[in-house]
């Protein structure tokens, strides 16, 4: 076992480690004030592992939802995560036993970790992404676990906090920027998100943006071009 | 029991949703999905950069200016050190300061 490995996976982990306590604790306190003790919070968050998810799901059990409305709903907030596997079809072809723990943990934040199929010089790469998962799914369970049983009483202002996530995805894509010569991808998710907020509102617009960028980009496909 | 039934729901939308591209791609995956591979993680980090930013307007209680400033110190200290952890943390020490003295 290579511990290089291991620790450049954990240093890649580190902004999601802030970002995960907080918001899994903020899902456990939600789940304590609706009535469901930590071993409710960390079974959603052990079995389901999708944070946005989760907040919603918290909602459905409360209100008695029926199971069909859960599945459809289910099925609307998480649609974006066809996106992350196919893009991640290649960068895990060779994933082997690691593959389907690594399939079932791509969440937004590993996605954004791991999306640039890049990993540093002298590590495994397979297991270094297993490990990037790995800890993300670890941050995320104690997170839920912690802020049920806490509950509400800490000791220090933690407002803000939740930035965390915003800085992450805006360092990603800065980093793709510089990296990148064709912008044209780039500018696509941000013009059709935009355009799909200003129409559809501040609840709705994340399916049609992705179906939006989706037509952008197969329309603005040369014959040929699979590598950029 | 009905709570296990609805949480047995969900996860299972989701997993099926995550592992649905990885089973029907498994043996030949078309170019056309390849290329959506190759810009989708692009397209899809600005997305998520504007879903983060979503609950901003100009018209509301603090008009975007501390989250604008930590985007704007984010991308600076990318594009200068080219370190995502070092941006991120500067980034989000920034915008807990602003949000807990200057604009409380």
């Amino acid at each position: 076992m290579n511990t290089q490995t291991i620790r450049q996976a954990f240093y890649k982990s580190i902004p999601v480690l802030a970002g995960y306590v907080v918001i899994g604790m903020g899902f456990g306190i939600l789940m304590r004030n609706a009535g469901y003790g930590a071993a409710w919070a960390a079974a959603m968050s052990i079995f389901m592992y999708a944070g946005s998810m989760q907040y919603v799901g918290v909602g459905l059990l409360t209100g008695g939802a029926s199971v069909l409305t859960t599945a459809i709903t289910t099925f609307m907030v998480n649609a974006r995560h066809l996106f992350y596997s196919i893009s991640m079809i290649n960068t895990y072809k060779d994933a082997g036993k690691y593959k389907p723990f690594m399939i079932f943990t791509l969440t937004d934040e590993t996605y954004s970790l791991l999306c640039d199929g890049k990993v540093p010089a002298g590590v495994e790469p397979e297991r270094y992404r297993f490990f990037v998962s790995f800890f993300n799914y670890c941050y995320w369970i104690a997170g839920s676990i912690l802020g049920n049983l806490l509950g509400a009483v800490l000791p220090f202002s933690t407002a803000g906090i939740e930035f965390s996530m915003t800085a992450l995805f805006v360092a990603a894509f800065t980093e793709q920027w510089l990296e990148t010569k064709n912008h044209v991808p780039a500018l696509t998710g941000l013009w059709c998100t935009l355009l799909s907020l200003a129409v559809f509102g501040r609840e709705n617009f994340l399916i049609p943006a992705m179906l939006l960028i989706t037509l952008a980009l197969s329309l603005l496909r040369r014959d040929g071009e699979e590598t950029l | 029991m009905k709570a296990s039934l609805l949480i047995a729901v969900m996860a299972i939308v989701t997993i099926l949703l995550r592992f649905l591209p990885f089973l029907l791609f498994r043996k030949h995956t078309p170019q056309y999905i390849l290329y959506l591979g190759k810009v989708l993680p692009q397209a899809i980090i600005g997305m998520l950069v504007v879903f983060c930013l979503k609950d901003i307007s100009p018209s509301g209680h603090l008009s975007g200016i501390p989250e604008l400033t930590a985007v704007a110190c984010v991308a600076g200290a990318q594009a200068w050190k080219r370190n995502s952890l070092l941006s991120i943390l500067a980034g989000t020490i920034l915008y807990m300061a602003l949000v807990q003295t200057v604009f409380c």
